[in-house]
């Protein structure tokens, strides 16, 4: 896949994958060689029929790859961009063990741009039945709230999407960075939801402004709780509340969905120092270290307690940000922040780790070595440690069970919760996971309210 | 009240203009109970926010003593709405162009000092205020409230932008506040959080200015 080099951009916030060109695009798909097995397709969260989309692509027929691929997923433009295929799709690619798995995310991408680029309005598939005259609250317009919306939408139902924001998408759009996932590709992909008659009502905080009951209340037939897990963890060491210490939350927040980067033509800046210090290993952190190089850090660091073969990130963006020259101080632990006297970070004190017998989470188990420690000198820190769900919804609706890490419990298969009405899925559900994920929890859960809508369960 | 560019555009507008977003209410609502005798203190534009809580604590019961301070005579506005719901009204100004010369601190102390069984006092205005006026009731022992107002992103938990001290601990002033104990709040964080983009709005205005300018 083409990238803009390395050295470029890290300085722009343009896309850095360059995308396919036609004849990248039917060179690849003449690899698949439709395998009767077709083990891709399992391997999809939503189950894409992939044989099919590729076999459209090799033949020219556009129009068809984008019918087939759109029948079950309603965001291949921002899937083609962020799933991690190399562990879904492809990883069960017969050609696997060969050569190399046929790049299905590479083409996903390319039949969803070709989409966009050539301004085709393709209908998803089979006509909209009649409307059933059932309706349906999504709350949260992030990944799996738009899949339960769109699913639901095709099946004849009256549904309304509510987002806390000002502007739909979630984490798609004050997550992940304009330069892994253009924002004009996530509108555009919100608008194809819409035009399947979803309303979509911005500026809805459910759990502050209105309940969950008080939506019930309102005649919705079903409820599909998709808010994510927005809660911003902190490492809770002295000095974390001084000036230039960031949520990685805040972070992207500020650069991807208001535009820091575009101060002064935003008034939504961001302070970003010399030396930046980015805490943890994810795919957040990855993002976060990549935003702080383009928004003019100098020196840009990953630090994380455990090694490089323990990084949660996709290996992808642990490269893309290594080329872009971010430092990685590894089995790095912070301890405390410093600061000028005046509330400014100036230092973050660390010790140095070594790993030890594995932990619950299976990775081997970071242990302090003592008289280690030592100072870095930074200007600005960005805690990207993970994000647990916003207690607002679970605190004001009576009758959901949580565990003690605030997700919601549903059901693995339907999405059901306990309470009469309700399912869930996503982050909410499952803590901080990919865009994929939850939009596969938002078919089953689709499936499962369609099911109850008609009185067929 | 036009403080920066944004409350400046927003000072521009006319009836029946409109702008992109506006959600609401959030955070947690001023607790409302029977004190007694409640002092309720509006530094500057705070008498928007202290208003309505001095019209709850009176239709709760309460005795409600008013104190409304602005730097000058052209600052003081809803004097009237502020005295209808309360059963006295002091009005300070700095310069003394207007009511009495003086801070909010001053009358407040001395209600404090004429041995008046005060229940509560809430006291909203610029943090600088609400720190004196804490540091005015303390030694006197009296529950103090104030309404705390770092920098706010998304105003709903997600980004922690509006985290302050208080009784040590790290809190959301967007869902946890905005109200908090004032003799709690470290405020010498607070102060230092509020200045983060101090430059940045300045450079904001400046080009707004200036670009107004061009049109003009």
């Amino acid at each position: 896949m083409p990238r803009q080099e390395a050295a470029v951009r890290a300085k722009n916030f343009e896309e850095v994958a360059l995308g396919y060109t036609p004849a990248m695009a039917a060179e690849e798909a003449s690899r698949c060689i439709q395998c009767p097995k077709r083990p891709c397709v399992a391997g999809c969260p939503v189950n894409i029929d992939i044989p099919e989309f590729i076999k459209a692509v090799r033949e020219g027929k556009m129009a068809e790859a984008v019918t087939v691929l759109k029948s079950k997923n309603a965001l291949p433009g921002v899937c083609g961009r962020v799933c991690p295929q190399e562990t879904q799709c492809e990883a069960q690619c017969t050609l696997l063990k060969q050569k190399a798995p046929v790049a299905i995310g590479r083409l996903e991408r390319y039949v969803a741009d070709w989409e966009r680029e050539n301004k085709v309005a393709i209908p998803p598939g089979a006509p909209l039945p009649l409307p059933t005259g059932k309706k349906v609250a999504v709350i949260g317009s992030g990944p799996s709230g738009l899949t339960v919306a769109a699913e639901l939408a095709k099946k004849g139902h009256g549904v309304s999407i509510f987002e806390a924001l000002h502007v739909g998408g979630g984490v798609l759009m004050y997550g992940i960075p304009e330069f892994r996932l253009p924002k004009e590709i996530v509108q555009n992909e919100i608008n194809f939801v819409k035009s399947l008659g979803v309303d979509l009502v911005l500026d809805a905080v459910i759990g502050k402004c209105d309940t969950i009951d008080e939506i019930l209340a309102e005649g919705y037939d079903a409820v599909f709780l998709g808010t994510g897990a927005g809660l911003p963890m902190f490492l809770n060491i002295p000095g974390e509340n001084a000036n230039g210490i960031y949520s990685a939350n805040e972070w992207l927040t500020r650069t991807n969905l208001m535009k820091a980067y575009l101060f002064p033509n935003y008034d939504t800046p961001l302070k970003v120092g010399k030396k930046v210090a980015v805490i943890g290993g994810g795919n957040v952190a990855m993002d976060a270290a990549r935003c702080a190089l383009r928004l003019g850090a100098q020196e840009v660091y990953i630090v994380y307690r455990r090694s490089e073969a323990e990084l949660p990130a996709r290996r992808e963006e642990v490269e893309n940000a290594m080329e872009e020259g971010i430092i990685f101080k590894f089995l790095t632990n912070p301890t405390k922040f410093l600061d000028d006297g005046k509330g400014w970070v100036t230092g973050m004190e660390c010790i140095q780790m070594e790993l030890g017998e594995p932990d619950a989470s299976g990775r081997r188990r970071p242990i302090a070595k003592t008289g280690s420690e030592f100072v870095m000198n930074i200007d600005t820190a960005v805690v990207a440690l993970g994000t647990t769900p916003n207690p607002l919804i679970a605190a004001t609706t009576i009758g959901l069970k949580t565990t003690v890490h605030g997700t919601v419990v549903a059901d693995e298969t339907t999405g059901k919760t306990v309470k009469d009405k309700v399912w869930a899925g996503g982050d909410i559900v499952t803590g901080a996971a990919t865009v994929i994920s939850a939009m596969g929890a938002g078919k089953r859960a689709a499936a499962d309210i369609d099911k109850y809508l008609m009185g067929k369960q | 009240m036009e403080v920066g560019k944004t409350t400046r555009e927003l000072g521009l507008l006319q009836t029946g203009d409109s702008i992109m977003s506006l959600t609401g209410p959030l955070g947690l609502p001023t607790h409302i109970e029977n004190y007694g005798t409640v002092v309720c203190v509006a530094g500057g534009f705070a008498v928007a926010p202290v208003m309505p809580i001095a019209r709850a604590m009176k239709q709760a019961g309460n005795k409600v003593i008013s104190i409304l301070g602005a730097r000058n005579k052209e600052l003081i506005f809803w004097e009237e709405e502020l005295r209808s719901v309360s059963d006295k009204l002091i009005v300070t100004t700095d310069d003394g162009t207007y009511g009495r010369k003086g801070l909010v601190t001053e009358p407040l102390k001395e209600i404090l000092e004429s041995g008046e069984k005060i229940g509560l006092v809430v006291a909203i205005g610029p943090s600088i205020m609400m720190k004196f006026c804490a540091k005015t009731t303390q030694p006197f022992g009296v529950k103090t409230i104030v309404s705390l107002n770092p920098v706010m992103v998304d105003g709903t938990g997600m980004c922690g932008c509006c985290r302050v001290v208080v009784g040590g601990q790290t809190k959301f002033a967007c869902v946890d506040g905005p109200d908090f104990d004032a003799h709690q709040v470290d405020w010498d964080l607070l102060a230092a959080r509020q200045h983060t983009y101090l430059e940045e709005e300045k450079q904001a205005m400046e080009n707004w200015q200036c670009q107004c300018g061009k049109h003009s």
